[in-house]
């Protein structure tokens, strides 16, 4: 494959039919957010407490299930002594299990953050 | 050591096709854009092998066994924070930094907070935490060379330093996205292939247990030759051979070792009798099975207080990643910032796949390459391995191809962030940015590691990379974060936090490297700085962006607008794209 295309290639571009009044709308919320109204500050503002809302919820559910390890192996070392599927919990917590979790919590983030940005779009013009 | 005769080669082979393919990239290469960031066109499979395959580092790729094989289950938190940073640039930075436009971090400063004061330290902190990182790389081709042939120390280094430099200076970073993307999985071929045999034979009633209650012990008579002068401490009194110098005097024949500390002198021939303890190097505990496979056992190498130095450690890989300027040049060559976002998920998951086998090296290496305790150069420790579990023709070219996979370690890297570090130093310091700013810029950014890492031998890989995590994660990091997300951020308060967050950082790494060593709090302060500078750097930024609150650039509102809305929008950027 050429790495220098997108994998799909590009598509021709669309060409939006709409009604009048919704371009209308979704143009004075563009001009809006362009003229840095009052309006378009409340858009922005909502985008980017939306995105951090996300960010920090995630990061905090990674925090609570990696970061209270070293806490938990400290108060109750007996947990090093536990087997399971042959490895030892801390191994296999920290060897294995880890790296699916970060995966699944980014894949998680990528689709919530695409959709907020599609929200976004739909409420001040054309969607991407 | 190992002494495979195919492992010379598979080091050529891998060296040879990294020039080629980077000769091949060159035809594409013309403008300055395309030697910075290839001209944006980089789909996010290609962008994600080649930001893993510039990622994966000596550090990784030999450190991380190194590591586990002497310290056990604490420094499993190396890996995972390696690739947990990659998701908290997921979180916090992709998507805006792409979409600030900028082409580098001192870019990316001066476009959010307009400041040419504030640029020329991030340009400061990207060349230092360049170099800091590259020496390393350097060193592990010297140690790899020598493991591999016997040659100099040097002759490594240098290798891997000239190849890398002129490639950076003849293609720029087009053609090194080809070269990275190819490292990235033949790095993974050569750690996965060699593991899963090893494995295999371990499993079909190889050498016993991992966990045992007796720290490592030889299973055969064993031959250790030592290059430089070390001393040891032995526990357990033993009867060995020796040819050379020990504890001052010339030997040549049967030794007694009581216990307590012995010194050997370098180009000393110890043979060790099968069933004997092996005697660690001095500093080194000597684990048994039961406590180094036990979390906070060894306290990843710092004795005093493990709970604070992992918890430091911690933070410093999960948000040292994002300052890396090797990293974030990558970003820029995302054509935007969804494709910015989908590239570092895939990221997420071949880092993820990678790091499953460095640890399995580490702990099968306790049992068949015990040796290594000795001299402390554990770091060889997945070069070896293949070699002593499987021995033969098949041991041999699994080791050969290991090396190969050193070397695409080493090469790719290196050829990272010698793009970085010459891409701020061509544009801020060395001229205006054009091509030939650019090669000029790559000669000098390559030669001061090579003649640093020439000079010193002995600094443990994984330290130092570690350290350049903490100085990233103390300076850059506040800076994109509170940048991205934060309004009240100013220019005086950026460079209040990044100046405090990096000299901090910055001179516990020099004590930590060149000092004595220090014990207690100190110490651990000193050797695990993340913990307490990186949430200092913060709360200077947010303390002095507060007073300086007039500051804040008048246009903010589309300066945000500009970092979070989707390009297709054309919103805060003039007209659409």
């Amino acid at each position: 494959m050429d790495p220098l295309t997108t994998e799909e290639g590009r598509p021709p571009q669309r060409v939006r039919v709409d009604l009048a009044g919704r371009t209308a709308r979704r143009a004075a919320a563009r001009q809006e957010l362009e003229e840095q109204t009052q309006v378009g500050e409340v858009l922005i503002r909502g985008l980017v407490r939306a995105q951090l809302a996300l960010a920090l919820s995630l990061a905090g559910v990674v925090i609570l299930l990696l970061g209270s390890l070293p806490i938990a192996f400290a108060l109750f070392p007996a947990l090093a002594d536990v087997y399971v599927l042959g490895l030892r919990l801390p191994w296999l917590l920290l060897g294995v299990l880890a790296y699916p979790l970060l995966y699944a919590v980014g894949r998680l983030y990528v689709r919530q953050a695409e959709r907020i940005e599609d929200d976004f779009s739909k409420a001040v013009g054309t969607e991407s | 050591m190992s002494g495979s005769p195919f492992a010379l080669p598979a080091v050529i082979v891998v060296t040879v096709l990294t020039i080629a393919i980077g000769a091949y990239g060159l035809r594409f290469s013309r403008t300055t854009s395309d030697f910075l960031v290839a001209s944006r066109s980089v789909s996010p499979r290609w962008n994600a092998s080649a930001i893993s395959g510039e990622y994966l580092s000596a550090a990784s790729f030999l450190g991380v066994a190194g590591l586990v094989m002497k310290y056990g289950a604490d420094v499993l938190w190396y890996p995972v924070g390696f690739a947990a940073g990659y998701l908290a640039l997921l979180l916090f930075v992709a998507a805006p930094l792409r979409r600030s436009g900028a082409f580098t971090l001192p870019d990316f400063a001066e476009a959010r907070l307009g400041s040419r004061m504030l640029r020329r330290w991030a340009v400061f902190f990207v060349v230092v935490i360049g170099w800091l990182y590259l020496l390393p790389q350097l060193q592990g081709a010297g140690l790899t060379m020598r493991t591999l042939t016997g040659a100099p120390y040097w002759v490594g280094a240098v290798v891997v330093g000239a190849v890398v430099t002129v490639n950076v200076a003849t293609g720029g970073m087009r053609s090194i996205t080809f070269v990275q993307a190819f490292q990235y999985w033949l790095k993974l071929t050569a750690i996965a292939v060699p593991a899963i045999f090893v494995l295999i034979v371990w499993q079909s009633g190889g050498l016993g247990t991992l966990t045992g209650a007796q720290p490592p012990t030889f299973d055969e008579q064993t031959q250790v030759r030592v290059d430089t002068g070390v001393t040891v401490f032995v526990e357990d009194p033993l009867t060995l051979r020796a040819i050379g110098r020990v504890d001052g005097t010339a030997v040549d024949g049967s030794l007694d070792w009581g216990t307590g500390e012995h010194e050997v002198g370098a180009g000393t021939v110890l043979v060790f009798p099968a069933g004997a303890q092996v005697p660690h190097i001095s500093g080194l505990p000597a684990l048994s099975g039961e406590t180094w496979a036990a979390p906070l056992g060894s306290g990843g190498g710092s004795r005093d207080h493990p709970l604070f130095a992992t918890y430091s450690l911690i933070l410093a890989t999960f948000l040292g990643t994002m300052g890396l300027p090797h990293v974030l040049v990558r970003f820029y060559t995302n054509p935007d910032g969804r494709a910015a976002r989908r590239t570092t998920l895939i990221v997420l998951a071949l880092l993820g796949v990678f790091y499953l086998f460095p640890t399995l090296y580490g702990a099968l290496g306790r049992l068949y390459v015990p040796q290594l305790l000795i001299t402390g150069q554990t770091d060889a420790v997945v070069l070896l391995l293949p070699g002593a579990a499987l021995g033969g023709v098949l041991g041999q070219l699994l080791g050969a191809l290991v090396a190969g996979g050193a070397f695409a370690a080493f090469l790719s890297t290196a050829s990272g962030l010698l793009v970085s570090v010459s891409g701020v130093l061509s544009t801020d310091v060395i001229g205006r940015g054009t091509v030939r700013d650019f090669r000029r810029a790559a000669a000098v950014a390559g030669l001061v590691p090579l003649v640093i890492a020439a000079q010193i031998d002995r600094l443990d890989v994984s330290q130092v990379v570690g350290l350049a995590f903490a100085v990233a994660a103390s300076t850059f990091c506040p800076l994109l974060v509170l940048g991205i997300w934060w309004r009240g951020l100013t220019d005086v308060g950026a460079m209040a936090g990044v100046l405090a967050g990096g000299a901090l950082s910055l001179t516990a790494v020099l004590i930590t490297v060149f000092g004595g060593e220090l014990g207690g709090w100190p110490g651990v302060l000193l050797a695990q700085p993340a913990a307490w500078t990186v949430p200092l750097a913060f709360a200077v930024m947010i303390v002095v962006s507060r007073l300086t609150a007039s500051r804040i650039p008048p246009n903010i509102g589309r300066r945000m607008l500009l970092l979070h809305a989707p390009e297709s929008l054309g919103l805060g950027r003039g007209a659409p794209d």
